[in-house]
């Protein structure tokens, strides 16, 4: 059951086989295309500023999806129908969860691509950075989950999510681009943490917020 | 080993929706083969009732007993919009482990219409195809919320004998509806008979 219900997310998440889902990527890559136009072709300035506006636009790319992440399913009764069936909340949003971030994480990891040739971002960096939003994603997935069910039914909750996730998810950009001006694989550690932290928390609270929205 | 029967009983139920008391002290109790008809207005609390007795809710007071699995049926159906409707009923049929779906949509009449995405089905229509999610799931217990709202004489007619027919074989129905239902041995109650007087202090 737990698989179909993970292709059943999968599908509906998927870039290119989802609806509109391409997006995030597309305005991820986007907006590493602007960023040189805006602050010129200097070699050196690009590549000292590049990995932040990355981290930057990699936070910016997850707070897309939120807006369907949930709150559909809540209005269509696909959660109460699973709950009829006798699967718990927390397992339908941890495999939420894991189909959240496998259609914006590995995207965005190869969108990073041409996103560092763009900024000219390379070498130590690159690999940095990469393993950076490798670590990190997961965890803005699991924030993002988080603020999706709880605002799920709320009117305005679309906007309001976009703006809840970005103080949330300060602690991940300033590890994660902070590993980039230090070098160091110390920061990377302390992205990995905090990304297992709000995984392991994401099924629970957002389970918690599904159950909570029955309630009215 | 013969399944236990199934059994749905509540206990001085009351449901509140918001800060309104909508109703209290709602006792039933339905074994294998009983039908019971709720009926009441609009926004009396029937579509509550439904949610509590499924455990989607926790009611304000008393006691919900459920033996056996239940199925709900109400005007959402958790079919995806963007699929069309044959692999929107095939995911239910895949988490329910259904090996033979052709009956209920044959039933239902919906094999015309297993290829329109469900966002352009009618409201008759997606009702027609949340039933067949229902037949498929088999379950002894049905909960059922206005199943007959927007269907034509002839699939309500189909609908009743499928009633009947469920609880014939030893299964629950529970139907909320203010229309008239001919299924011999029904009980039935006003939603109404157990909203609290208005000046109730209900504790």
């Amino acid at each position: 059951m737990i698989l179909a219900l993970l292709r059943r997310d999968l599908a509906q998440f998927f870039p290119f086989t989802g609806s509109g889902a391409a997006l995030p990527v597309v305005f991820f890559v986007a907006v590493a295309m602007l960023f040189p136009f805006a602050v010129g072709p200097d070699a050196n300035l690009l590549a000292k500023t590049g990995g932040g506006v990355v981290w930057i636009a990699a936070l910016l790319a997850a707070i897309l999806p939120l807006e369907k992440l949930v709150a559909r399913d809540i209005q269509l009764g696909f959660f109460d129908q699973l709950r009829l069936r006798g699967v718990a909340e927390e397992a339908m949003m941890a495999v939420r969860l894991l189909a959240h971030w496998l259609s914006f994480g590995p995207p965005l990891l190869l969108a990073t691509f041409p996103a560092a040739a763009l900024l000219k971002i390379e070498g130590e960096t690159f690999s940095i950075l990469l393993l950076g939003l490798l670590a990190g994603t997961p965890g803005l997935a699991a924030i993002g989950l988080m603020i999706a069910a709880l605002t799920a039914s709320l009117r305005a909750g679309a906007a309001l999510s976009g703006l809840l996730l970005i103080p949330l998810a300060l602690p991940i950009l300033i590890f994660g681009a902070g590993a980039l001006a230090r070098q160091d694989q110390v920061s990377l550690g302390f992205v990995g943490a905090i990304s297992l932290a709000l995984v392991a928390l994401a099924p629970f609270a957002a389970g918690a917020a599904i159950r909570a929205a029955r309630e009215q | 080993m013969q399944a236990p029967s199934p059994l749905l009983t509540a206990e001085n139920l009351a449901c509140r929706r918001g800060e309104r008391l909508l109703f209290r002290r709602l006792s039933f109790r339905l074994e294998a083969g009983a039908a019971c008809h709720v009926t009441g207005a609009n926004g009396a609390g029937k579509t509550t009732l439904i949610r509590a007795l499924a455990g989607l809710t926790t009611p304000y007071a008393g006691e919900v007993r459920r033996e056996g699995a239940l199925g709900l049926l109400d005007e959402r159906t958790g079919l995806d919009p963007d699929l069309p409707l044959g692999r929107a009923l095939a995911f239910w049929e895949r988490v329910d482990g259904c090996t033979s779906p052709d009956g209920a949509i044959t039933i239902l009449g919906l094999g015309p219409l297993l290829e329109v995405p469900v966002r352009f089905l009618s409201t008759g229509q997606k009702k027609r195809a949340a039933l067949a999610a229902l037949l498929n799931r088999a379950v002894p217990i049905w909960l059922l919320d206005e199943p007959l709202s927007g269907l034509d004489t002839d699939t309500i007619a189909k609908v009743v004998a499928l009633i009947r027919l469920h609880i014939g074989g030893g299964g629950i129905a529970l139907i909320a509806s203010h229309q008239p239902l001919d299924v011999p041995g029904m009980t039935s109650f006003a939603i109404e008979d157990f909203a609290p007087a208005p000046e109730e202090d209900y504790a």
